[in-house]
């Protein structure tokens, strides 16, 4: 039986992971019970060894806003099944009280009022407490962090991604995947990985001429931690090259190659693990699938797809582990590994409420120093907002539609493009928009705001392409990251239909006309993959439509109607 | 503008996301198989093939095929207009009945492997790989 002051902590015996598939409930919370940071944190060790997992950082130093998806469509054999599940039906699901702080925390629903009470998530500073609490009680717990670290802000674009680098260096880990880092080009995260005081792991990334494992990036690393014998191995973002521009990495090649994995896993139980830990940037479907097809896997610690989940799912006798992302949450898991195998575990997934969490002053220090050079440019109000402005689910959010109109009026379009990517915090109604919050939601290092022309019938082939990247039935010909963002358009969606037949119903949203396929239409973007793309920076031509409005107000939109979710 | 496959790949440059046409398959490919078995009846078993899920470059996707009793493992790429890609033969003395090569691929097909087995059988493997441009990563 699962006590309240277990809540948001889950355990279970090795003997249970053979016969059950649930993991039970949590304790109920108290519908807006004061929250202290010794309940955040509190947790009866277990076992002889703690991971402590963060990931999808994307460069969020300070406490932010962050608003979880209210749309997350699972297909195929994860329709239904979590993370596609959001809102009420994730609360009653793990028996959250309406209006308590893990509703906040977790879900979608109510945000602004909840935002308001509870306050600001994450912060590296808060995350720093977390992390020494638990070495306070687990002096060799290993942290792991699982990538999208050296991206995703103003001071990480201009210090080119040294800023994470310090921080994190100060918060100690023992390793860490790769994703987004890759886009600062291959010979500055060359550079950064060779002086790092610690593991770059990633046994799927391959030099791209001979095929072979890059040297760089070992598969794995061994840690002797409660005299358990530990194998982490690294799993990078499969589809690096695709979904971001390969032509700043072509050294590299990546993909998810399950069958190299199994010759790793398989390497080191030889070599005498104890404990298979994947610290993973696969993305949640694609590790469960992985953990079907690839055995002797302990814990799978997923990143990518930025969903938080209260409970590890359990696949096989693999669990995965779902952290969340921008600093929002820390997983701690013990572990208890005895003769060569795991026995059991405790979970639980910390949210960062950072109006409760004391910042650690040394890391505070630390964050202060790398945006001191920044300050004044970061903290310029450039506008303020009337509504809601985020980022998360599957077909578009109110910063999309923000973007996507700057992109239309600044660059005289007919229809904008904005990638479906799942980064960028939120900014409640009434909040001042700052230089830092644009960038937040626009950094990247291929932000030119493209303009082009495109037939309808090639817009067609884009939104298929899109489309089949998010909802294709096999986990593992999805991309992560959501549908691409469309301003001035509307379409239908049949998600359960094949590619080339999902998108119909294509309008010219300021005419109302059908799109022709025939006809050619200018279109504007941001975010190529290509080589070359020349226009302005997207947080220029986002910020400049935003000081010329002043206030912006974000109605609803409803121009993509989506069917057979 | 005309659309064809070619250009739609390309114009996947100039534009942004992505582009992907699935080709559909190539009735030349039926005739390979047939003259390759000789009309047998192909199952599954001592054969695999290793592709990529996602092309990193439609122009050159790598592929290893491998299988413990083949004498020869053929290597289709059904939607490609011309499908032959390899035939590797192995002899009794060959250590490893292993080869791996690079491909080029039209556009999302299947890539197929079917092996001769010592015993005069046929089995067969396919992997679908999708040639895509682009998409974007959360």
């Amino acid at each position: 039986m699962i006590s309240r002051r277990d809540f948001l902590q889950t355990s279970m015996a090795a003997s249970a992971i053979l016969g059950a598939s649930g993991f039970g409930k949590w304790g109920r919370l108290a519908a807006q019970q004061a929250v202290t940071q010794d309940q955040l944190l509190q947790f009866e060790a277990f076992g002889n060894v703690s991971l402590i997992h963060i990931t999808d950082i994307h460069a969020q130093l300070k406490p932010i806003y962050f608003r979880e998806p209210s749309i997350n469509i699972g297909v195929g054999p994860n329709k239904g099944a979590v993370p596609h599940i959001t809102g009420a039906e994730f609360r009653r699901m793990y028996g959250i009280e309406d209006g308590s702080y893990a509703h906040y925390a977790l879900s979608s629903g109510d945000f602004e009022a909840l935002a308001r009470g509870y306050g600001r998530v994450g912060g590296l500073d808060r995350v720093a407490t977390v992390i020494n609490q638990i070495r306070s009680e687990r002096p060799d717990a290993l942290l792991l962090d699982g990538g999208d670290t050296w991206h995703g802000s103003y001071t990480c674009y201009q210090t080119q991604g040294q800023d994470m680098v310090d921080v994190m260096n100060a918060l100690k880990p023992d390793a860490m995947t790769f994703h987004w880092e890759f886009t600062l080009g291959s010979e500055r995260v060359n550079e950064i990985v060779e002086g790092l005081p610690f593991a770059a792991l990633g046994q799927n990334i391959f030099d791209a001429e001979w095929d072979e494992p890059a040297e760089l990036f070992p598969p794995y690393k061994f840690f002797e931690r409660g005299s358990a014998k530990i194998a982490v191995i690294g799993q990078a973002f499969p589809y690096m090259p695709i979904a971001n521009p390969g032509w700043m990495f072509p050294e590299y090649a990546f993909g998810i190659r399950d069958e190299h994995m199994q010759e790793i896993v398989d390497k080191v139980r030889g070599q005498g693990a104890d404990l298979v830990v994947v610290l993973s940037h696969n993305g949640f479907d694609v590790d469960k699938k992985m953990a079907s097809i690839v055995s002797g896997i302990d814990v799978i610690l997923s990143g990518h797809t930025h969903d938080a989940l209260p409970e590890p799912v359990l696949v096989g006798e693999t669990i995965i582990v779902a952290s969340g992302s921008n600093g929002k949450f820390v997983s701690r898991v013990d572990l208890d590994v005895r003769n060569g195998r795991m026995m059991g575990f405790r979970h639980k997934l910390i949210p960062i409420l950072s109006d409760v969490i004391a910042p650690d002053p040394e890391v505070s220090a630390v964050i202060d120093g790398v945006r001191a050079p920044f300050e004044e440019a970061l903290g310029e109000v450039i506008g303020k907002t009337d509504s809601l402005l985020y980022r998360r689910g599957n077909f578009n959010g109110t910063w999309d539609d923000l973007i996507c109109d700057a992109l239309i009026s600044e660059r005289e379009a007919d229809i904008a493009l904005s990638p479906g990517v799942r980064w960028g915090p939120s900014i409640l109604p009434g909040q001042d928009i700052t230089r830092e919050d644009i960038w937040n939601v626009t950094s990247m290092t291929y932000g030119q705001a493209y303009r082009t022309e495109m037939t309808g019938e090639f817009l067609h082939v884009v939104l298929e392409d899109v489309a089949d990247n998010l909802f294709n039935p096999d986990p593992y010909y999805q991309q992560g990251g959501d549908m691409v963002r469309t301003g001035g358009l509307g379409y239908r969606i049949d998600i359960t239909q094949p590619q080339g037949s999902r998108i119909t119903d294509m309008t010219l949203l300021r005419s109302g006309e059908s799109i022709d396929p025939a006809k050619t239409y200018q279109i504007a973007g941001w975010a190529s993959v290509n080589e070359g793309t020349e226009g302005p920076q997207i947080w220029d031509v986002v910020e400049n439509h935003i000081r010329k409005q002043g206030t912006v107000s974000v109605p609803q939109n409803d121009s993509v109607t989506v069917v057979g979710a | 503008m005309e659309l064809t496959r070619r250009n739609a790949i390309v114009m996947g440059a100039a534009a942004i996301l992505a582009a992907s046409l699935p080709v559909r398959g190539n009735a030349a490919a039926g005739d390979l198989i047939a003259a390759f078995t000789g009309g047998a009846e192909v199952g599954t078993g001592d054969i695999r093939l290793i592709a990529p899920e996602i092309a990193e470059n439609g122009n050159t996707v790598p592929i290893e095929v491998s299988s413990d009793t083949a004498v020869e493992i053929m290597v289709l790429a059904m939607g490609n207009p011309t499908p032959n890609v390899a035939t590797f033969k192995f002899g009794k003395l060959a250590a490893s009945r292993a080869a791996s090569t690079r491909i080029r691929l039209a556009g999302t097909q299947d890539v197929v492997a079917i092996a001769k087995l010592e015993d005069g059988s046929f089995v067969q493997t396919a992997s679908t790989v999708k040639v895509t441009i682009g998409g974007c990563g959360g």
